[in-house]
């Protein structure tokens, strides 16, 4: 009989998802889906559409990331037109990257993880989130949500509004940073860059603490994919894709990322929206690999600023040629948003920024236009085509989740066959699961283009494919 | 000329004989909405947006092309007629696809800023998301009819200001829209000149410059009145 127990309030990831095990006859878990059930379509839609709309509409496809989204599509516009967008253009536009990755983390991290870790497992999950942390540690969350806004108004002062800004174009981009934008986000630098110091030494000392969850949390050797800059250094708006395996070799190198249907496949699984991407040469699912955070700081020799190098440093200490834990997703997310501040506070006094040249005017040049930027979550991609007039024929998306989706897979199997013995679902287990999840900060509005309710359902299947039993958040 | 005394909103007016009343109404500073009227073209009554009450008349009546009469009584804000004009905006808006967050126009669009003026805050009716196809065969314009609310006043900017006569109307009722030449495509017409009237006089993103992204597409209609002035009146007055 299915047992369904109803858990008030809903979990901290974005999008709607359920997750399906499987038992073998021994009552062993055998296998693990997450599955996206929600489905939105813009690939469809968006055909038709003028291609310089893109860049307005695609971002609609998330309110937590829409900058990933608006750089991406703006990137394969330039593709279109083939032109080099000018120079302060590029800046800007990586600097609202940059912004963009400090609040995406910064949420993941303070409001949506640290709940689990600060407060601990067996917190009740009533008291185990973002306002159980602020009565807890109320400084602590204060700073994290004072830099997530951080990282908000830097988009704000580019891009005129937090969410969904019309400012990067094809060739370019809208507006440059006013001065009084400047020295705002100039003011503020310090407080963002305290209160990241002192994330990394909390989550430092979680480590200690969380050995068992660094071990169970998606631990295994897989691939890893990002992009790339030329010198090694770790990239979020440019650069050439690089794979690199569980050693940390790197397996593939300096791919223009227009060519990545030659190494990427895409499997599409019956039960979920969620496609399931994979390296072709090791072919599907062997070809398992993991983008975001962790992938990025595994195929980077250097951040390329003094503070996050030495992160790195330490970070890269953990793990064997490359970092395989899931868990310690979230501690590069803490360097990344250290890399982020730093880059920033560089490029703030760069006289290329006061260019009133910030747009390259071209014609259609190319019937097809590959993008591709890193989205706090992972590599993005957005490939179009188009007619010679500029009317999109075809979109094809690759969303960091959906990289993820693999891994996602196998570090639930990975937590369930640690805490599942028998017929039901512990509690213990269904935090940890969520928790591993969590690590890769999922968002299904994105990977599927799918919006809804935030609620996960955990299904234990036996091997007849029976419902053992149900837990649904 | 005569001139005309009547009432507009309780207020005594005096206005030349030959006005609309819309013009004695705006020469007397009261703002009556509108969409296809546009300074400069003729008017042809088409969106009923303008309707204002006429007392000893049941009908509500265009105020773009009614002509004022001695002792006329006209109301131009009343509850009926909100109800009335917040109406036609949501049938404009149920009769093709406006998404004003991805449009060219947003922010810059007449239709979108009547709906925010008149507190149209939601769509009775039934959208019927029809399926109408985007032109940019133009060098630098394009037309998206999913956008177009057929106020014409691309039409009679093109016939009337500039003499081109390229843009026309065809087809009835829900399959009435906007054509080039003889339907068909922009980039084909043998009469378009390129001028852009017809762009700077839409209300809505419908015509746009070619490559503008979401949001881009401001106009300037005074441009229209100047040459119109220029023309008619022999002012070059900016
Ligand atoms: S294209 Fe614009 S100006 Fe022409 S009829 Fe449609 S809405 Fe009016
Ligand atoms: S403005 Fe009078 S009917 Fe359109």
């Amino acid at each position: 009989m299915a047992r369904w127990i109803k858990i008030d309030p809903v979990t901290r990831i974005e999008g709607h998802a359920k997750i399906s095990l499987l038992l073998d006859d021994s009552g062993q878990v055998a296998d693990a889906r997450f599955h996206v059930t929600e489905f939105r379509g813009f690939e469809k839609f968006c055909e038709g559409r003028p291609f310089a709309e893109m860049p307005g509409i695609t971002p609609r496809v998330c309110g937590i990331c829409p900058v990933s989204h608006l750089l991406a599509s703006a990137k394969a516009c330039d593709q279109i037109l083939a032109v080099d967008i000018p120079v302060a253009a590029e800046k800007l536009r990586r600097m609202m990257n940059l912004g963009q990755i400090i609040q995406s983390h910064a949420l993941s991290f303070f409001h949506l993880s640290a709940p689990d870790f600060l407060l601990g497992w067996d917190t009740p999950p009533e008291r185990r989130n973002v306002f159980g942390l602020m009565a807890a540690n109320p400084d602590l969350a204060r700073a994290g949500i004072r830099l997530r806004q951080f990282g908000q108004e830097i988009i704000e002062h580019l891009g005129g509004r937090k969410i969904h800004p019309a400012w990067a174009v094809p060739g370019g981009v809208r507006a440059g940073l006013p001065e009084t934008g400047r020295d705002a986000i100039r003011a503020k630098l310090p407080e963002a860059l305290a209160t990241t110091r002192t994330a990394i030494a909390l989550f430092k000392q979680v480590l200690k603490s969380h050995e068992q969850e660094t071990q169970v949390f998606g631990n295994f050797p897989s691939l890893f994919l990002g992009l790339i800059a030329p010198d090694d250094t770790w990239e979020h708006y440019d650069g050439k894709l690089r794979f690199v395996d569980g050693g940390g070799n790197v397996i593939a190198d300096q791919i223009d990322p227009a060519r990545y249907k030659e190494f990427i496949g895409e499997a599409v699984e019956p039960a979920s929206y969620l496609k399931s991407p994979y390296y072709r040469s090791l072919g599907y699912p062997a070809g398992l690999y993991r983008v975001g955070p962790l992938a990025r700081l595994n195929i980077s020799k250097r951040m390329g600023t003094p503070l996050a190098d030495e992160e790195l440093r330490h970070f890269k200490s953990l793990g064997w040629g490359a970092v395989t834990s899931s868990f310690l997703y979230h501690y590069a997310r803490l360097i990344e948003i250290l890399a982020s501040i730093e880059r920033i506070d560089h490029m703030l006094d760069d006289p290329d920024l006061r260019s009133t040249r910030l747009r390259s005017d071209a014609g259609i040049n190319r019937l097809s236009g590959v993008g591709v930027s890193e989205a706090p979550r992972g590599t993005l991609f957005h490939d179009y085509q188009v007619d010679p007039d500029g009317i999109i024929t075809g979109v094809n998306l690759i969303i960091a989740t959906g990289h993820n989706n693999l891994a996602m897979n196998r570090t639930i199997a990975q937590i369930a066959r640690h805490y599942i013995q028998g017929n039901t679902i512990p509690e213990p287990m269904l935090n940890r699961v969520e928790a591993g999840i969590r690590c890769y900060d999922p968002c299904l509005s994105c990977s599927t283009h799918a919006d809804g309710h935030l609620a996960l359902q955990i299904t234990l299947l036996d091997h007849r494919g029976q419902v053992i039993d149900e837990v649904v958040r | 000329m005569a001139a005309k005394t009547l009432t507009i909103d309780g207020r005594l007016i005096s206005a030349a004989e030959d006005q609309t009343v819309l013009q004695a109404a705006k020469d007397a500073g009261i703002q009556i909405p509108t969409l296809c009227h546009l300074e400069g073209l003729s008017d042809i009554g088409a969106c009923r947006l303008c309707v204002v009450e006429v007392a000893g008349s049941n009908k509500l009546l265009p105020a773009c092309v009614t002509r004022i009469a001695e002792g006329m009584q006209v109301r131009t804000d009343t509850e009926r007629l909100r109800h009335y004009r917040r109406m036609v905006l949501e049938l404009l808006f149920a009769e093709r696809n406006h998404v004003c967050a991805v449009c060219v126009a947003n922010g810059h669009c007449e239709l979108q800023a009547l709906a925010l003026a008149l507190g149209m805050d939601h769509v009775r009716f039934e959208y019927r998301f029809p399926k109408y196809s985007v032109d940019i065969t133009h060098h630098s314009f394009g037309i998206d009819h999913n956008r177009c609310i057929l106020c014409t006043r691309c039409v009679r900017v093109c016939w009337y200001i500039e003499g081109a006569g390229t843009k026309n109307v065809a087809g009835r009722g829900a399959e009435c829209r906007i054509i080039t030449d003889l339907n068909q495509s922009w980039g084909t017409s043998e009469t378009c000149t390129s001028c852009g009237k017809c762009v700077q006089a839409c209300p809505t993103g419908a015509l746009f410059k070619r490559g503008s992204a979401v949001a881009e597409m401001e106009r300037d209609r005074t441009r229209l009145e100047f040459i119109v002035n220029a023309r008619e009146k022999k002012q070059w007055i900016v």
